[in-house]
This record gives structure tokens, sequence and C-alpha cells, in this order.
């Protein structure tokens, strides 16, 4: 039970961790139709810019308070992601609208290529650290109800509680402030919201810094978990059976469908694993998300899409 | 005026429906596989043949495989690496289980196998459309990355998941050479893009493009879903998985599951998303520009003198920019400027 509570409770972490993920695709998709295939790229890229900033402020400005460097690589690593969006809008999808589906995916691994590359060849490929003091301690809970309580650990938690406070804070957005609303009335209809006077092309490049504010947030979360390297761009690729799962248009669903992945995975890998010779969490999730849309194909909370001739 | 069609009557059914009705094409097309065959042997060097032409030749049959199920049945699929893994492995051990197993006859028997997977795969596709099948079809992906890493019994119990194979026989002829293996490729893509041909211009072909078109007034009009989507992704795993044989056992002789990881179906997708969706000839122009452009690529980076890890770095943006640029510039594809090209040339010199 108690083994039990514990392989739950990280499932949920770590579910918490891919949904932050998987809410940059929705908020991509819901507002422009785009698959963004990019976010894992954009993860890596986000992550780079501030491991990289943080090292290069005290070496050229020697400023040595570790607060001040992380918000101001923070902000840097924000202006630097406000920029790429802006260019991904003014290049690529600006040029592409009105194309199918499967092109304007095409078009964003195109972007994936291009942002490793270049993220690797101006921030350098090595392994970096990113230090925003999180706590590493784990720490036991109920330990009055079971031997030694449950371990958790207090980076997860924290993780999580960031991710919980950025959906809040996203969800306000969109409820309360102007843009939230012209940003929900094109994800409704693009044209009617084009012809109300909704620019469309401000609000893509507005959806995009916002996605690319979470990875920033995600990425920082991954990268001092993990160290940013390249294989934090592949952290994408559990995020998509989580958006599949959730449904690709729906907030709450990215959160949900993570917490659903991340439990089953976690739960699958201890108890089904060792039967099948382990490592199975790599396509668990796409298999639970797969058996799940048989039944619903649009997903948790997606749309349901119907047909006419 | 190279390409007058004025005169060029057909006065049977045969004439009418054979595969390139106008003789310049015609002619086009048996000089340039009768070069392949006669004339590329003789002057390839070695390296052409390893780098270049047999890579070049066997990731065109797989994207024509690819395209069949992208470009003409309008299923979109992230799983071709996986499949090809399954070709490959499934060829392995044919070979190496049943004794005296005809080299030929263990690919082919690789293509059934990956086939019967594809099959499996592509039932989700009758729920699931478009952007969630593509991510579906990761399953099959990971699923085959996972099984030929992890379950012993498929790499006949090496430690690794590397297996190899030593020496193919066809009828007597041992293909050890370079030129052999090309000439062995080569008679596999020509036989496959003949029968793909004539499958896409058949009954069964137009009904995967009104699939493509549009399922429900396909439905509407008698084509039956289930077997429309099935049989493409039948025929599509087949020839993927042929391919993927193919990629073991002639060009790369020994592997292991990186081989065929992810990165080689979002590889085979650039390619017939490059080539031109739902094209033949665009399948191979496709290949040859991705098997081609990274080698250019590492030549002119280290000419220019650039350190390899920078080099691989700007590799990998030139082709994501190049990618993005072409989807812009010609959506349709290198096949697009190519019949671009013909349209041209029928007029010229004259413009008008």
């Amino acid at each position: 039970m108690q083994f039990f509570l514990e392989a739950t409770i990280g499932g949920l972490m770590s579910g918490m961790l891919y949904a932050l993920v998987a809410l940059g695709f929705v908020l991509i998709f819901k507002a422009s139709g785009v698959f963004n295939f990019a976010q894992g790229a954009m993860v890596l890229f986000a992550a780079l810019a501030m491991a990289r900033f943080a090292e290069w402020l005290p070496q050229y400005s020697g400023i040595s308070n570790k607060l001040l460097i992380n918000l101001v690589a923070f902000t840097g690593a924000m202006v630097v992601m406000i920029g790429v969006s802006w260019l991904i809008e003014r290049l690529v999808l600006g040029k592409l609208v009105n194309q199918e589906g499967i092109t304007l995916l095409m078009a964003t691994l195109g972007i994936t290529y291009f942002l490793d590359g270049f993220g690797q060849t101006v921030f350098g490929s090595d392994i970096y650290k990113i230090d925003v003091g999180m706590p590493k301690d784990p720490i036991f809970l109920l330990e009055g109800m079971f031997q030694g309580g449950i371990l958790v650990s207090q980076e997860d938690l924290v993780a999580a509680l960031v991710a919980a406070a950025l959906v809040a804070v996203l969800a306000a957005f969109f409820q309360y402030t102007g843009t939230g609303r012209a940003l929900r009335a094109v994800a409704d209809d693009h044209q009617a919201a084009q012809s109300i006077g909704i620019p469309l092309n401000r609000i893509w490049v507005i959806v995009w810094s916002v996605a690319g504010f979470v990875a920033l947030v995600a990425g920082i979360i991954w990268g001092s978990k993990l160290g940013v390297q390249f294989s934090l761009s592949l952290v994408a690729l559990k995020a998509l059976p989580v958006v599949i799962l959730g449904g690709l248009t729906s907030v709450p669903g990215a959160i949900i469908g993570g917490l659903i992945i991340g439990v089953g995975e976690k739960l699958s890998e201890v108890f089904i694993g060792p039967m099948l010779g382990g490592g199975i969490e790599i396509w668990f999730a796409y298999v639970l998300a797969l058996f799940f849309l048989l039944v619903r194909p649009q997903g948790l909370f997606g749309e349901k899409i119907i047909d006419r001739v | 005026m190279l390409y007058r069609e004025n005169g060029q009557f057909k006065t049977s059914y045969a004439a009418d429906q054979q595969i390139f009705p106008i003789a310049q094409d015609r002619y086009l097309i048996l000089a340039l596989v009768a070069a392949a065959f006669v004339l590329v042997p003789g002057v390839a060097s070695e390296y052409m043949f390893r780098a270049i032409l047999i890579p070049f030749l066997i990731l065109s049959l797989a994207a024509l495989g690819l395209n069949i199920l992208v470009g003409y049945c309008g299923q979109i699929s992230l799983g071709t690496g996986g499949f090809m893994a399954v070709g490959a492995y499934a060829a392995y051990n044919f070979l190496v289980r049943i004794d005296g197993m005809p080299a030929v006859a263990a690919i082919l028997m690789g293509g059934v196998c990956a086939m019967a997977v594809g099959v499996l795969f592509g039932i989700p596709s009758l729920r699931i459309k478009g952007l969630y099948l593509a991510v579906a079809t990761l399953a099959a992906q990971f699923f085959c990355d996972w099984a030929f890493l992890r379950i012993k019994w498929f790499t006949n119990d090496s430690s690794s998941g590397s297996v190899s194979v030593s020496e193919l026989h066809l009828l007597g002829w041992t293909i050890d050479t370079p030129a052999d293996k090309y000439l062995f490729c080569l008679g596999f893509v020509l036989l496959f893009a003949l029968v793909a041909k004539n499958l896409v211009r058949s009954h069964i072909g137009r009904e995967w493009m009104a699939m493509r078109d549009m399922d429900v007034a396909a439905a509407v009009i008698g084509i039956r879903p289930v077997y429309a989507k099935l049989t493409a992704f039948a025929v599509s795993s087949f020839f993927i998985g042929v391919a993927g044989a193919l990629w073991g056992f002639v060009h790369l002789g020994s592997w292991e599951p990186a081989a065929f990881s992810i990165d080689r179906s979002f590889q085979l997708l650039f390619m017939v998303i490059i080539g031109g969706l739902g094209s033949i000839m665009g399948s191979f122009f496709g290949a040859a520009f991705i098997v081609v452009l990274p080698i250019l690529l590492d030549i002119l980076g280290v000419a220019v003198g650039f350190n390899t890890a920078l080099a691989s770095h700007l590799t990998f943006m030139v082709f994501g920019a190049l990618i993005v640029f072409f989807l812009i510039v010609e959506p349709h594809g290198l096949a697009r400027l190519w019949s671009i090209g013909k349209e041209k040339l029928r007029l010229w010199p004259f413009p008008h």
C-alpha cells in the first residue's frame, strides 16, 4: 500500500510536468490550429537560453546575487522566446495560412530541426545546469500512518505547485483579460474574429509567446531536474500522448491527461514492467492513449468533430 | 517543342491506358532505367554506391510505401521506422531460423509481417483521424523500438539487439560487391514502383484518393472505409517492410533497433512531403533530395572549415530551414516542379 501510494504520488508529480509541456501544444493548437511539434525544441531552446544567460551574467557584469541573476536570465530568455515567436509567425506561419494540417505539422517539424541546431550553435551543446534554488531533499508524509512515511521528492512537489500556479494564471488570463477574450474568439473562428477587427497576426505572436513562456517554465523545471541537454527536447514526445488523451483543444484535458499518463506510466513500470522485461515507459503512454482514442476518438475533453458532406 | 504531343494518336484501349501515354515520357523513362542498369554500375565509384545510390534506392522504396498511405490515402503516419524495423527483423528471423531460406523470399516474408503489423496499427484509423492518428501511429514506432531491444527472441538472443546478415544469394548469384547490391536493390525498386503505379491508377487507388479527399462523401457513394483504409495500410506497410529488410540486409549488413528510430520516420515523411504528396515520381525526387542534401552540407561545412560539431548543428539548421522554405514556396513538392517543367517544354522555345 505504502509502495503503491509512493508510486502514485510520484506519477502525479511527473504527470504535472508532462501536463506543463502538453499545455504549450494545446495553447497553440487551440488558437491557430497548428499542431506544434516544435514545443519540445522550444523547451530545450528556452532552457538553454536561461542556463547560459545565468552563466554569462556573473562572468561579464560581476553580479553575484543569485536571485537577481536568475531574474535577469529569466527575463532575457523570455525576450528571446518572444523574438523567436515573432520570427516564427513572420517567416513561417504567416506564409502558410490556409494550408492543410499536415503541411503545418511538417513546418513545425522543420522549425524543430532549425531550433535544435540553432540553439546548440549559439548556446553550445554540453550539459548545463539551471539553479533556481529548488529544494532537493526528499520529505516524508503521513509518518503516523505508515512505517517510515511516504517518500516524496520536494523538488517534484515544488515543480507540481509551480505548474498548478501557471495553469491558474493562464486560465485567469484567458478568462478575464481583453487579450484572452480575443484569443478565445480566434480559437472559435478565425474569419469571424478577423472580420470584427481582431488582428490575427498579433494574436498568433501572443499565443506563440505564451507557449514560449510555458516552454521556458517547463524547461527550467525539467532542466534543474535533469540538466539542460539535447535529451530535454524529447520530453515533448512524452507530452504528445498526454495531448491526444486529453483532447487537442482542452486545457483541463492537458492537465488531467498529464496526471493519468504520469500515474499510469509509473504504476505500469512498477507492476507490469518486470513481467515484460522493463522499459515499457517508452510506449505505455502511447498505447494507453491509443486504446483510449478507440473509445473516444476526440480525447477526454476534445471537441467532437462532426463531418458534413 | 521538345514535348510536342500533337500527332500522337491513341487508336487502341491499350495505348490509351499505358502508364506513360506520351512518347517522350516513355523514351525518357526507358532511357533512365537502361542507364541505371547498364551505365551506372560501370561508372559509379564504391563511395557513390555505398553512400548515395543504395540508400537512395531503398529509401525511395520506403517513401513510395509511405506516399501510398499519406499521399494517396491521406492517413498521416509517424510509425514508418517501426514498420521498417518489423520488416528487417522478421526477414532476419526467416533467414536464420529456416534452413535454406532464399534471401529474396525472406525479404518478401519480412514485408508480409510488416503488413500484418501495419494493418493492426491501422485499425485505429477507422476511428481516429488526422493529427490524432499521426500521434497514435507513434505508438507503433515506440512499441517496435522497445520490442526489438527488449524481446530477445526477435534478435535470436543476441545481447545488444544487434544482428547481422552475412551473405546474400540469388539463384547462385552472390551479392557482395557494391555494384551487385545496387543492382539487387534496383530490381526490387523498379518492380515495386511499377506495382505501385498500377495500384494507384486502378480502382483501389481511386478508392484511396476518394478517402483522402473526403472520407464521408466517399462512404456515401459506396466506398467501404474499412476496406480502403486497411488496404492502404497493408500495401504501404508491405512496401515499407520490404524496404526495411533491404536496408538491414543490403545497406547495413548488421544493424540494431536504433537504425529504425523515430528519426527515420520523420526523414521519410520529409521525403514524401518534399517530393510531392500523391506522386510516385515524387517519392524518388524526395528520397534523392534528402539523401544527397546532408552529404552536400557536410562536404560544404568541412570545406569552409567548420569543426564537425558546428557543421552538424548547421546541417540541422539548414535542413530545417529548407523544409520550411519548400513548404512555403512549393507545397506540392518537387514533383510539381517537374510537371511545371514539362508544361514549359511543350511550348519551348516559344512561350506563347
